[in-house]
């Protein structure tokens, strides 16, 4: 199956021997893998398609982590579990166990199978880099060290140590990476150089000491490097693996798994909030923006309406936040385009139809690549996209001065029973950065009198994520409660 | 500002000026490093504006003669530059569109004073003058030394936007290879004003709250420390005005001294220096208020404030240099960083200025007879350090090709 592909040669040769370190011999040395060798031996076409599937299972929980918000401490021992379920956890050389190479075997093949069927668009191989690095990093920070030495010395990374001489000659820029490290510890510490371009997560959190392009990185901050080079080299094989895919020479038992397994992937994620709800009470139209945004919106929303009835005006990602917002929440194009062009009033009906108008369509998979873009989510809305000195997009519970944050709760939520006695409780979960409990609580308060009691949440205990699910769920409690028609929502009426 | 003769552009003016004096052949060498047409010139996209807001896109040529050529013909308000395509744009629907991919181009930045406005107490929004150019000034002497300092290029080109900004244009073979996702990196290590409009401290560089400022902004604070006084308390006079004060007392962390000096300030007329020099005094009495503090107020009043999205993607469009600023008639020139100081955004030529000098000049003249020449021998010069640079790297090439045989 990979006829005509070039066969790496392995670098660094064998490994030396040292006391207390395995050393095993044959195809599989190490426990970790830059899987650069593809597999080259003959496969039953069951063990194809079940080794994959046993790999995909763990590469949808990863997703689903994401998705979920979970912490890494979380996501790790969810990987581990899921891992050692599908015997891809992979025991370490000094375990002695007699399936040590059946389980790198495994690990190989379905790495390289999955490869085949993410490689199509760049969609599915975003994501499945995104996840097989995540998987190789759970492994890694659990690998025995020596081993891991070993494995490093293996590949060439293109680092070179930093000599003494010249670790003194920057100590106090080095120092003052690692505010936390004493004189002694910083003495053990050993740095290595490396081109910038291969650290880009800790440039562009200035974790590292630059000069003239080259990073200084800290031993301990040295799997940034790794992890990137996994990255890379896994992103650059796959757009080979994807040039190469049509000339496959193939009989018709292979794509029909092949297509199985990315379907499989592209619904392993559920994304209830991502696509426009069905309105529940007929048509929403523009007119009714202003009254809902009142009642319903979350403060994210609320301040952005605000916002734009005071300047008639909002930037470029305030727009797009709000816009998409309306969007999902069922405003149709016709009417979203009537709400913007109303509510830029102060621009002439020309400038709007050349400068928004596009952008509106855009939004609503009109114009462009016609894609049918999700509303943001609360994570999208705290992570990226970060607010500029003079836009109103982003999170209030996030990007406000808590004094602003809380003259703006009052003036927002006080009609609905917020009052000055909440505000402690909701800016101390604003300080220890629980934005979204900070969220939920608001929610509570100004739903109390539709019953809605402290710790329950949108429902059930759960807490916003999505600024949708906020209004969806506010639009449905102000909803006359006809013998509680609603099933799956558990709620006290009060 | 009233429009004199020389400032107004029409469509007349901007023909003479695409025929006569736009250094095309000059543009065409920088984009291509190289006096041969390569990819890098006829896979890269230009795009026009055209007057009534007319926007075209994915235009390539094979020649500075052809892209002269359709320039002429379009007559467009500006024009802009993007990427070096994996195809030649024009041909872009004959082509799959995962095999259409913007592959190199210049790292780029734009800083515009409209960033300032929070700052400034000059201007606002589109005006400049001398006194709020010095932020800009500021701005380019923070990322020009540690573009070059940190990242190690060499070959920037630093270009004064026609109103109110400047844009800088690196052509390094490492800068035009760069991922989009490397570009976000290098982008957000430059950023260091964040938080919108409704967050008061907009400085939040620290690993955690008493460490040291990260050494990727010490260049920055020795720069920026230089020109505090001058450019924040005397020329802006920022902490004169009572929202002015306010707005640095409330990064002041001692609340008993930002409540001592609201006392002293409200209703005085203290100048910014006094204001400052008071809170210096009262600071060293205070735990709370360490020169972390004073740094994170430096930086925010000064570091440099860059477009980010314009840097971060390959496939960003930027107008080209030498394009003529529609409202000022201005023409986008050069600028040389080691002179940022006296550069001044009036004294640049404007196109009707221009157009008179050449009919002084006399029959067969060019923008050599022209108050043109010395920016246009200043982009030369530019090229001329890239291409000998391009010209080694490809001889170090063919001596390891060699070796290899």
């Amino acid at each position: 199956m990979y006829k005509g592909g070039q066969q790496p040669t392995i670098k660094g040769a064998q490994p030396k021997k040292e006391a207390d370190v395995v050393v095993l011999q044959g195809p599989y040395p190490y426990r970790l893998s830059f899987y650069d060798r593809p597999p080259l031996y003959d496969v039953t076409i069951e063990d194809f398609e079940t080794f994959a599937l046993d790999r995909l299972r763990i590469l949808a929980e990863i997703e689903a982590s994401y998705a979920r918000n979970r912490s890494w401490d979380e996501l790790r021992t969810v990987t581990e579990a899921q891992c050692k379920k599908y015997d891809l956890w992979l025991s370490s050389n000094t375990a002695r166990s007699q399936f040590i190479d059946l389980e790198r075997k495994k690990d190989h093949l379905s790495h390289f199978v999955l490869r085949l069927a993410f490689c199509r668009s760049e969609e599915l191989r975003r994501r499945f880099v995104k996840a097989e690095t995540t998987l190789f990093r759970v492994r890694y920070e659990k690998d025995d060290t020596k081993e891991l030495t070993q494995f490093l010395s293996s590949q060439d990374f293109g680092w070179e140590k930093v000599d003494p001489p010249e670790k003194a000659t920057y100590e106090s820029e080095l120092r003052a990476l690692l505010p936390n490290v004493g004189d002694k510890e910083f003495k053990d510490i050993v740095f290595y150089k490396v081109k910038w371009t291969r650290v880009p997560d800790l440039v562009a959190k200035r974790r590292v000491f630059l000069r003239r392009g080259q990073a200084f990185v800290p031993t301990t901050l040295q799997a940034s490097i790794v992890f990137h080079a996994f990255e890379t080299q896994l992103e650059k094989a796959l757009e080979r693996t994807a040039k190469g895919l049509p000339r496959l020479d193939e009989d018709t038992r292979i794509v029909p798994i092949l297509n199985n397994l990315s379907q499989g992937f592209l619904a392993g994620v559920p994304s209830e909030w991502t696509n426009a709800t069905p309105t529940m009470d007929g048509e929403l139209r523009a007119e009714m923006v202003d009254g809902l945004a009142k009642k319903h919106f979350p403060m994210c929303m609320r301040n952005l309406h605000e916002s734009l009835m005071r300047d008639h005006h909002l930037k470029h990602f305030g727009r797009l936040q709000y816009g998409l917002f309306l969007k999902v929440l069922g405003l149709s194009i016709e009417e979203a385009v009537a709400f913007w062009r109303k509510s830029f009033s102060s621009i002439t009906d020309d400038k709007f139809n050349k400068e928004y108008k596009y952008n509106i369509r855009h939004s609503y998979g009109l114009e462009g690549k016609r894609a049918n873009y999700p509303a943001k989510s609360c994570q999208q809305i705290l992570l990226s996209d970060q607010p500029g000195p003079s836009d109103c997009h982003g999170c209030p519970y996030r990007h406000f001065a808590p004094d602003n944050l809380q003259t703006s709760l009052l003036t927002y939520y006080s009609n609905q029973g917020l009052t000055s006695s909440n505000l402690p409780e909701i800016m101390k979960t604003v300080k220890e950065g629980h934005y979204h409990v900070a969220c939920t609580r608001v929610f509570e308060i100004t739903h109390t009198s539709k019953g809605v009691e402290k710790g329950q949440g949108i429902g059930s205990g759960e807490s916003v994520t999505h600024p949708n699910q906020y209004a969806a769920r506010s639009r449905e409690l102000e909803k006359p409660q006809e013998g509680g028609t609603s099933s799956d929502t558990a709620m006290v009426v009060g | 500002m009233a429009l004199d003769s020389d400032n107004e552009v029409t469509p007349e003016v901007m023909l003479a000026f695409y025929r006569l004096l736009y250094p095309f052949h000059s543009l065409f060498t920088w984009l291509n490093q190289g006096q041969i047409p390569t990819k890098l010139f006829t896979q890269r996209e230009f795009a026009f504006t055209l007057a009534g807001d007319v926007y075209l896109r994915y235009h390539s040529f094979m020649s500075a003669e052809e892209l002269k050529k359709q320039v002429l013909a379009f007559n467009p308000t500006r024009f802009e530059i993007g990427p070096m395509y994996s195809a030649r744009p024009k041909d872009r629907k004959t082509v799959r569109p995962s095999a259409f991919t913007p592959l190199l181009r210049e790292l780029v930045f734009d800083i515009d004073m409209t960033d300032y406005d929070a700052i400034r107490t000059c201007c606002s929004s589109a005006d400049i003058c001398a006194r709020c150019w010095a932020f800009i000034a500021a701005a380019v002497r923070v990322l020009d030394t540690t573009l070059r300092e940190q990242f190690g290029f060499r070959h920037m080109l630093w270009v004064y936007s026609g109103r109110r900004g400047i844009h800088l244009w690196i052509s390094d073979a490492d800068a035009l290879e760069l991922t989009d996702e490397q570009r976000r990196a290098l982008v957000a290590s430059l950023t260091v004003i964040e938080g919108g409009k409704d967050m008061h401290k907009k400085v939040n560089v620290r690993f955690t709250k008493q460490s040291p400022l990260p050494p990727a902004l010490w260049g920055a604070r020795e720069t920026l420390n230089d020109r505090f006084g001058e450019l924040i308390l005397r020329n802006q006079d920022c902490f004169a005005s009572q929202e002015g004060w306010e707005a640095l007392l409330r990064l002041v962390s001692d609340g008993g001294i930002a409540e001592t000096l609201r006392e002293e300030w409200t209703g005085s007329k203290i100048s910014s220096i006094d204001k400052w020099l008071r809170l210096r005094e009262l600071a060293k009495g205070s735990k709370s208020l360490t020169s972390a503090v004073f740094e994170d107020i430096l930086l925010q009043y000064t570091y440099p404030r860059i477009d980010a999205e314009v840097s971060k993607h390959r496939n960003h469009l930027l107008k080209a240099p030498f394009c003529v600023h529609p409202k000022t008639g201005r023409v986008c020139v050069p600028v040389d960083p080691s002179r940022i100081d006296e550069f001044d955004p009036v004294k640049v030529p404007t196109v009707g200025q221009l157009l008179r000098e050449l009919n002084e000049a006399g029959e067969g003249a060019d923008w050599q007879k022209t108050s043109l020449k010395p920016y246009v021998d200043l982009f030369d010069q530019h090229t001329k350090g890239i291409m000998n640079e391009v010209r080694l790297a490809k001889m170090k090439a063919s001596a390891n090709d060699v070796q290899d045989w």
